[in-house]
């Protein structure tokens, strides 16, 4: 399925959408780092929780963890929640 | 004190600029009298340390995390024209209790390991964590017997203690006669040693004063701001402390305030401490105003580098060339350092974007560089002919 990435981690990608394959939020993020190696680490820290100014949503509903499952044909959205100077 | 086991060096100097915004590298020409800026490099990203391992004058690393990613590491075997990133930054293990687990917030610290094991790094983070490398910076391992030592939330304050960045595992420094010699400073928390490599710590802060502290004189819960150890002179250890500057003579293990004999008016509070690569007796330090609510500026609004050439017997103000007025610099513990030139290059750069040079031992200042981002690091890099 399609994963929209900010661009922070375009650094990663060097495109706006990617495609990524899982049956839930982790799944994908791991496939996006199998693809993109470095990126989930950026975005997932090591207990498994998303960063404090790491947003993601599915069918634009915000998720709360990474164990969320996915259907085919899903839309994922990883957004950054900027603030500060 | 000259010493015949470290001649001195006489290669291109090299900058390594860590900033609030990213990474600068300052070329000197050959007189280090002209100097041009290459960068920046990884635009955006907090840079805590830049760092090139002297022992193959190749490796270059960067402890980097933006304001909104996780932290990581990038390596450079070129000098920044090209970069990878580590492929496992340091990282604390997953635990199945999410209550129990820890998250790096960011890497502080880098330090190259000892001669004889040359692809070895150490990392301090924040919480005040250690992590090792044995390839180069590219996958990073926790020192379990320190993260894991069953004194470490007391020690730490659950890594809670700390600075307003964070609470930060810093000032990495190895015994050069010994590769399991290692110390460590907390910020806070104190310097801890280890003799077995790492597998277990103990505090090493006694005749250190602690006067924020319920008791002024406690084994543990210090702030050394920088702490240093020479290499020609590994029983001595160096200290910016929260409460002044300290000198040990490691077999006697009793800080002494060396900073007392400091001008009064001025006082004995900074970050950044250096040491003459060639002479253990004269140290560099930045002082700051610790006074009243702590401003942590020149004096005075009055900038000026002190020296001391005894062993902080006394000490000397160097400051020609600086802002004789209205210039409140502040320098981080990890923005100052020193060349091994002779004579020694000395530097220091601002939370305020400026970089300043002395290619006299601190005799005479020039600002080398103005407008960058908030220095958090300064290091040298020679690049021998």
């Amino acid at each position: 399925m399609k994963v929209a990435i900010p661009t922070p981690l375009r650094s990663y990608t060097r495109a706006p959408e990617v495609e990524a394959e899982g049956a839930t939020v982790g799944e994908i993020l791991a496939d996006l780092d199998r693809r993109y190696p470095g990126i989930r680490f950026r975005m997932i820290d090591e207990q498994d929780g998303i960063r404090p100014h790491v947003r993601i949503f599915v069918n634009r509903e915000r998720v709360a963890g990474i164990e969320e499952t996915l259907a085919p044909g899903d839309e994922v959205q990883i957004l950054q929640a900027l603030s500060g100077g | 004190m000259p010493s015949e086991t470290n001649p001195a060096r006489t290669g291109q100097v090299v900058l390594l600029v860590g900033t609030r915004k990213g990474v600068f590298l300052l070329h000197a020409d050959p007189a280090r009298s002209r100097w041009s800026i290459d960068g920046p490099h990884f635009l955006g990203h907090i840079a805590h340390h830049v760092v090139l391992d002297a022992r193959d004058s190749r490796t270059l690393l960067v402890a980097a995390k933006t304001g909104h990613l996780g932290p990581t590491v990038f390596c450079s075997t070129d000098l920044g024209k090209t970069w990878r990133e580590a492929s496992s930054p340091p990282a604390f293990p997953k635990v199945q209790d999410e209550e129990g687990g820890r998250v790096v917030d960011h890497v502080f610290w880098l330090t190259p390991g000892p001669v004889e094991q040359p692809d070895v790094w150490y990392a301090g983070t924040s919480p005040p964590a250690l992590f090792r490398s044995e390839d180069a910076g590219d996958t990073w391992a926790p020192v379990s017997g320190w993260n894991d030592h069953p004194n470490w939330a007391l020690w730490t304050e659950n890594g809670d203690d700390g600075t307003p960045g964070g609470s930060l595992l810093h000032s990495i420094n190895l015994d050069p006669r010994n590769p399991r010699h290692l110390y460590i400073g907390l910020s806070g928390g104190g310097v801890f040693e280890s003799t077995d490599g790492g597998g277990d710590w103990q505090p090493l802060n006694r005749g250190c004063e602690a006067n924020f502290k319920p008791d002024p004189a406690p084994e543990f819960g210090h702030d050394p701001h920088c702490v240093r150890l020479h290499p020609l002179a590994p029983d001595v250890l160096w200290q910016q402390n929260h409460c002044g500057i300290y000198r040990m003579e490691r077999p006697q293990g009793v800080w002494e305030r060396v900073g007392d004999r400091m001008p009064r008016e001025v006082g004995d509070i900074g970050f950044p401490i250096e040491l003459h690569p060639r002479d253990p007796d004269t140290v560099w330090v930045f002082p700051m105003d610790g006074t009243d609510v702590w401003p942590r500026t020149s004096p005075d609004g009055r900038p000026a580098v002190y020296v001391t050439r005894d062993a902080g017997h006394s000490w000397q103000r160097r400051d020609v060339g600086l802002p004789g007025e209205h210039a409140w610099l502040t320098v981080l513990r990890q923005a100052m350092t020193v060349d091994g030139h002779d004579p020694v290059g000395v530097y220091f750069g601002t939370t305020g974007g400026e970089v300043w040079a002395s290619r006299d031992e601190g005799e005479a200042w020039t600002c080398i560089a103005r407008h960058l981002p908030h220095v958090f690091s300064l290091e040298v890099a020679e690049l021998e002919p």
